[in-house]
């Protein structure tokens, strides 16, 4: 999802009876639905976990306003070019609750950040994809932020309390974002030419894949998974919170008229649920490690947004001092 | 920006409402304190009254202290009203 291969640096969950008095009272907390707090006693592993997924939560909806970015001189009405600056501007804001909530752990902003900048910080693999044509304006809201919401809505109920309460307050933000996103393609769909209407099943056959690699890897594949599912980080483990995406969208693929890259992609009556094809994980593990399609282009960006912006922030400081001054020779 | 103080924010959501801890942002001093607030929290409407309070000026108690610092209220059901039992011939009191 926002957040994928998070290290725990745990080999195995250790049992109550293995804990120190410390680590076992946190555990038992834990397990009673007792939200942990910035003050309250934590183990060294459950904090550095946290700052690792939170940050890389931020990063990604701070660089996930790139691929946005590239539409909104082109956005083909005023009304549209407004949803989609609103949109990118609630990512932005979605970006510093996180900062935010990671400051309480005791992490430093500008230190993760720099992380991100040298290549040492993730953020999810989605935004490493191009967006070609205006349906991936579409196609992003409706499954990049659809998928982002059936993880965050779970991620409601994790247990660090300020990360919590930033999920909460960022899924009241989402359906937004998922429903202008629909409402693109459904009019294009509607009312496009043939032309518009192959714009966005081509969207659909380049963002399908992506969207499900945003779950992360197979359960069995995912090491991190058992520790943080213990101490109630995560709350669903990454297949099932797929399968959970893949049941909400079909049906709304359908009603859109179009379809799937996916021939295995069926209902299968016996489970209640879709069946679906196997991911291209190789794929999935080279956009992580660096080299998907724009990557270095994102990360320049980035650094470019940073340094570019350095003489506001400078301004910024100037002019508080003076203020300052002026308050007190009055 | 971390050089930037950090500043927690608190919003009023409607007249009559307390003012609520909704997050933290920085700032280069507490005019630009509150209208980073403004634009982070209350993007819809969310808020009739913001406040925004240096994060070290605030004492907090520790949460884990949460039976010691507490502990003199808890032997006192005297000061609950439903310590006190009516007859219910007495009705609504």
């Amino acid at each position: 999802m926002y957040a994928q291969l998070v290290e725990t640096g745990a080999k195995r969950v250790k049992s109550l009876d293995e804990m120190s008095p410390e680590e076992r009272a946190f555990q038992e907390k834990i397990d009673a639905e007792t939200k942990i707090e910035p003050k309250n006693w934590m183990p060294e592993g459950y904090r550095k976990t946290l700052v690792r997924q939170i940050s890389q939560h931020a990063h990604s909806e701070v660089v996930g306003m790139l691929p946005e970015g590239n539409w909104v001189t082109r956005a083909p009405t005023l009304k549209r070019k407004l949803q989609l600056m609103a949109k990118i501007q609630d990512e932005a804001g979605h970006g510093l609750y996180l900062y935010s909530a990671m400051e309480t752990l005791g992490a430093d902003r500008d230190e993760e950040i720099e992380k991100l900048h040298q290549g040492k910080a993730k953020y999810s693999s989605i935004f490493n994809y191009p967006t070609l044509n205006w349906a991936d304006m579409g196609a992003v809201g409706w499954l990049v932020d659809g998928a982002a919401i059936v993880n965050q809505v779970v991620l409601q109920r994790t247990s660090y309390g300020p990360y919590s309460r930033a999920m909460i307050r960022i899924c009241k933000e989402e359906s937004f974002h998922q429903r202008q996103g629909y409402q693109i393609l459904l009019d294009m769909m509607r009312e496009g030419t043939e032309e518009q209407k192959q714009m966005v099943q081509d969207a659909i056959n380049r963002l399908w894949w992506p969207a499900l690699m945003m779950f992360g890897p197979h359960d069995d594949e995912s090491p991190n998974s058992q520790q943080s599912m213990a101490w109630k980080i995560k709350r669903k483990s990454n297949d099932e919170l797929r399968q959970m995406f893949i049941d909400q969208t079909v049906p709304q693929l359908e009603y859109l008229g179009c379809t799937a890259p996916d021939p295995d992609l069926k209902w299968n009556e016996e489970t209640g649920h879709y069946d679906f094809g196997e991911i291209n994980w190789q794929e999935f593990y080279d956009v992580l490690k660096g080299n998907g399609p724009c990557n270095r282009e994102r990360i320049n960006t980035r650094k470019k947004a940073i340094e570019e912006g350095a003489w506001v922030r400078e301004a910024a400081v100037a002019y508080a001092k003076k203020q300052k001054q002026r308050a007190a020779a009055a | 920006m971390s050089e930037w103080r950090l500043y927690e924010v608190f919003v009023r959501s409607k007249h009559g409402l307390n003012h609520k801890h909704v997050g933290s942002v920085h700032a280069a001093d507490a005019e630009m304190a509150m209208e980073n607030a403004r634009d982070l929290y209350t993007r819809r409407n969310e808020g009739v009254s913001i406040w925004v309070v240096p994060s070290d000026m605030i004492t907090a108690s520790a949460s884990d202290e949460k039976e010691v610092l507490f502990d003199p209220s808890e032997d006192k059901v005297y000061r609950h009203a439903s310590f006190y039992e009516l007859p219910d011939e007495v009705g609504h009191m």
